[in-house]
């Protein structure tokens, strides 16, 4: 007779271990992939993390806090906030980048919403063609609209702000330039999905109501737009604060993120150990990041 | 239509300018016949012919193709069970969400921290194993381990709207398990593992960051060419060889807009 | 014997969802199984369809044991709630599936696939995705799907609970006929006790977990057996009472019946079509009532009496108004005796 051990599974008459097995057969390639190459690694970088540098980049396996100490910025020359500095930086360019995009990101979603509906696909497309190029092409691309013989770095350089004939990187600017033109169609694509079904009927009502144009974006069409913002600026403010393509190209060393300094180290410094405690403090403010924006936004995360 | 205030229009196609205008720059000046400076001097296609002449830049062109497509194979059979597995068996809670993480590790973990963990990973297999030096090996599999979760996660969702009803019709209807998968399963999950496979063809194709820790010197994709190009000087062919790759960039994408619109009609 | 079922117990973790079920249908009977949801009606369906196991208990088709065969095995087809057609394929195809996935080939299956789509009138539909019909479409291509492979019984789960109300009740004299032509026994799975009247041979109702009582439809309406039984189908009048001689003892005076009760003390029920007006006392079970309320129904008045708070169902031409004193007959043949 039929007991605990026999059950029907979508129809089909089998056991709950049989199912399982199989599932394990079907998920396990995939899931030891990741497992193997990701979450084992991301362990090694914390191991790796506490050892020492040998004398020709190799890696001593000489345990100690060090490369954090080094971090915070102690050394035998003394305190130094160097690498803080390029923490906080990397963080706060993350948050200005991310800004501005959802604050140009908002009338471009507006504007394409309020198109005909047959037009609103060349429009969208116009979106989604620079989030899918690549984004080193995208990166030096500024550097050519940036250089010296075009007119921005002319005029910036007849207003005296840098001087005749020089480009306008590297520099801050550019930096910034870089990453809100990488980042906008991340901020703008999840958006648009739902100003495109935003409810208007609570705009009109609001507008009944006698309310501003401040209080009826910010109690009619905001909330409605929660759940894409919170993707947009996961999408954004995550990758922003790893982000090394662009300052690499448009900051060089004038401006130099977390992401530059990861890649020196495991470049031409070959300093593997601190190179995985620079990464484990990446890897740190990308949880806090995560973390807050679940906070704020309840649901709608990407993670 | 709705009426807005003219800072709306107006910053809406200001920011398409300003996502435009690198773009067409680097278009525009891959005509130019200057070779030097930026200053126009007239139309020529030569930097375009110079390209096809370039035998780096077709080695380059050919493993940037050659690793999406491995990768993107590989990715795409694992993921797709993956997603199966996963969402059809009746995991446990606790085992579900841990291996619901696992898949979202790729997603949520920063590239350059990825990249330095297969960097220090790839660094210890070197040890014991010599395979593990620096190439195309080390590219593929980097790839695969991001590509496997974007692909999991669109056949998952595509799985998610398939209703057990269909299976157990299927079932009621006399067929057995292989012939479920044949003929129900796949050709109802074609759509969400051909979305997959673009997405993770794409990625490859885009990929700077994991390719740039994991490439050796026989291994050269066109974004590390052009990277490496770049950071000596800017020169036409680079102009020439990206405005080529934006030109198959906007026909991906229309490609994929027809293949979404028409499945979203389904 | 068609269908048998014996001792069917399942439980859901806590939720006992059948308890010690069992059914028995004749082989070309439209049978049944009526319930309001959470009942259970569903899980028994799904038992002998294979979809579910039961904890235990004994499922035979025409005599043989087949409790734990897959439901890939069993001679049994199902037309499902949703109809759960398969999007991708023609209704064709969709109709050939069963024969298919038994590697059937050639003219035979697009014989018998044409002839089942001609069954429903979907033959010119053939080429058509699911997506591209109505409601109503789906259901007799779903009919058709299950049909064509000539099922020792054919299973229905709420087939036209998706259908509005006038296209319900056209389908359901369809598939009434059509069962009849067929002579297949059919299982109806419904919460609609209209539709379970107009279509079955016998029904089983069914309250958590438990059938309350088999019988076929017009015994079942006529003499229901509980209080429950009565209120599920249509309307009744519940009237407290004890045995006495003669009948039984009631607060509207002593009532004559035709089948006396079991029990001493507990309900009679009795229809309100079946309490009628009469112009002067009648001879039983007469009473003198004041109409308090009097509702125009269309088809028929719905009366509210006292004393006894009563519902009669009367002829409109009757003019019955409220305020009128008027005399009233309870039907002895059909005030009926409740068990429990």
């Amino acid at each position: 007779m039929s007991s605990h051990h026999h059950l029907v599974w979508n129809g089909e008459l089998t056991t709950r271990l049989r199912l399982i097995r199989r599932g394990m057969y079907l998920a396990a390639p995939g899931m030891l992939w990741i497992l193997l190459f990701l979450a084992l690694p991301s362990l090694l970088l914390i191991v790796v993390s506490m050892t020492t540098r040998g004398d020709y980049g190799q890696i001593e396996w000489v345990f100690s806090p060090d490369n954090f100490t080094r971090l915070l910025g102690f050394s035998s020359y003394g305190w130094s906030a160097d690498y803080l500095w390029i923490l906080f930086r990397s963080v706060w360019v993350a948050f200005w980048s991310t800004l501005i995009c959802v604050l140009l990101a908002y009338p471009l979603c507006f504007h394409i919403a309020n198109r005909a509906p047959e037009k609103r696909y060349f429009w969208l497309t116009l979106i989604i063609i620079p989030f899918w190029t690549n984004l080193v092409i995208r990166a030096y691309a500024w550097l050519l609209v940036l250089a010296p013989q075009l007119p921005f770095a002319k005029f910036a350089a007849v207003l005296g702000i840098i001087p005749e004939g020089s480009p306008l990187y590297p520099s801050a600017f550019a930096v910034y330039l870089g990453m809100v033109a990488t980042f906008l169609p991340f901020v703008a694509m999840p958006l648009y999905a739902n100003v495109e079904k935003l409810d208007w009927a609570l705009v009109e009502a609001a507008k009944d109501l006698y309310a501003g144009r401040a209080r009826i974006f910010w109690h009619a069409i905001w909330p409605q737009t929660v759940p894409g913002l919170s993707v947009g600026i996961t999408l954004t403010f995550i990758p922003a604060m790893g982000m090394f393509v662009v300052p690499d190209l448009l900051g060089g060393a004038k401006y130099m993120l977390v992401g530059n300094l990861i890649q020196q180290q495991f470049g031409t410094s070959r300093d593997w150990p601190f190179g995985a405690a620079v990464s484990l403090a990446l890897m740190v403010l990308t949880l806090v990041g995560l973390r807050v924006q679940r906070k704020h936004s309840g649901e709608g995360g990407v993670a | 239509m709705r009426r807005f205030h003219w800072i709306v229009p107006f910053t809406a196609v200001g920011s398409l300018v300003f996502l435009y205008v690198p773009l067409l720059a680097v278009a525009v000046f891959s005509v130019n016949a200057s070779r030097f400076g930026l200053t126009w001097q007239g139309f020529t296609l030569k930097w375009y012919q110079r390209l096809f002449a370039n035998e780096q830049i077709l080695e380059a062109a050919w493993n940037t193709l050659f690793l999406a497509g491995v990768s993107t194979v590989i990715a795409t059979v694992l993921g797709t069970v993956l997603a199966i597995g996963l969402k059809r068996y009746p995991w446990s809670r606790r085992v579900y969400t841990l291996l619901d993480i696992n898949l979202h590790l790729p997603v949520v973990t920063p590239e350059i921290v990825f990249a330095a963990a297969l960097a220090v990973a790839f660094g210890l297999l070197r040890m014991v194993f010599s395979v593990f030096e620096p190439g195309m090996l080390n590219m593929i599999i980097g790839h695969v381990t991001f590509q496997v979760s974007f692909v999991a996660l669109v056949v998952g969702a595509r799985l998610a709207s398939i209703s057990t009803d269909i299976e157990e019709a299927a079932r009621d209807l006399y067929a057995d398990n292989a012939y479920i998968m044949r003929h129900v399963m796949l050709p109802l999950l074609k759509p969400g593992i051909v979305g997959g496979a673009m997405l993770a063809f794409t990625l490859s194709l885009d990929d700077f960051v994991i390719s740039f820790f994991t490439a050796g010197p026989t291994s050269v994709t066109l974004p590390l060419y052009i990277y490496a190009t770049v950071r000596r000087g800017v020169t036409p062919d680079i102009h020439a060889l990206s405005t080529l790759a934006l030109c198959v960039t906007v026909i991906l994408v229309m490609i994929s807009e027809r293949v979404t619109r028409k499945t979203n009609k389904e | 014997m068609s269908l048998e079922a014996y001792a069917i117990y399942k439980n859901y973790g806590e939720v006992e969802a059948l308890h010690n079920v069992d059914l028995v249908t004749e082989r070309g009977e439209f049978f049944t199984l009526l319930g309001p949801s959470g009942c259970g009606k569903t899980t028994l369906l799904r038992i002998i369809a294979g979809l579910e196991l039961p904890d235990s208990g004994t499922v035979m088709l025409t005599g043989n044991n087949v409790t734990t065969l897959p439901a890939n095995e069993r001679n049994v087809n199902t037309v499902f709630q949703s109809y759960a057609l398969f999007p991708h394929l023609t209704l064709f195809e969709n109709v050939a599936f069963g024969m298919r996935s038994r590697r059937m080939t050639g003219a035979v299956v697009t014989e018998k696939v044409m002839a089942a789509l001609a069954m429903v009138h979907m033959e010119d539909k053939k080429d058509r995705l699911p997506s591209q019909l109505s409601g109503g479409q789906k259901q007799r291509v779903a009919l058709a799907r299950a049909l064509v492979n000539e099922p020792e019984v054919l299973l229905l789960d709420e087939p036209m609970s998706a259908l509005d109300a006038k296209l319900r009740h056209a389908v359901q004299a369809e598939l009434r006929q059509l069962q009849q032509k067929l002579g297949k026994t059919f299982i109806l799975v419904t919460h609609d006790q209209e539709e379970a009247l107009t279509v079955s041979d016998r029904i089983a109702v069914m309250r958590q977990g438990r059938v309350v009582q088999c019988a076929p439809a017009r015994e079942l309406y006529e003499r229901p057996v509980n209080r429950y039984v009565a209120d599920f189908l249509g309307k009744a009048n519940i009237i407290a009472g004890r045995r006495a001689e003669g009948g039984v003892e009631t607060e509207l005076g002593l009532l004559r019946l035709d089948s006396p009760p079991a029990w001493e003390q507990g309900e009679l029920a009795i229809r309100p079509e079946n309490i009628v007006f009469h112009p002067e006392r009648p001879a039983v079970n007469g009473l003198r009532v004041r109409v308090t309320e009097a509702f125009y129904r269309g088809d028929r008045m719905e009366v509210w009496l006292e004393p006894g708070n009563l519902r009669m169902s009367a002829a409109p031409r009757r003019g019955i108004a409220k305020g009128d004193e008027i005399w009233i007959e309870l039907l002895p043949g059909a005030l009926v005796p409740l068990h429990e």
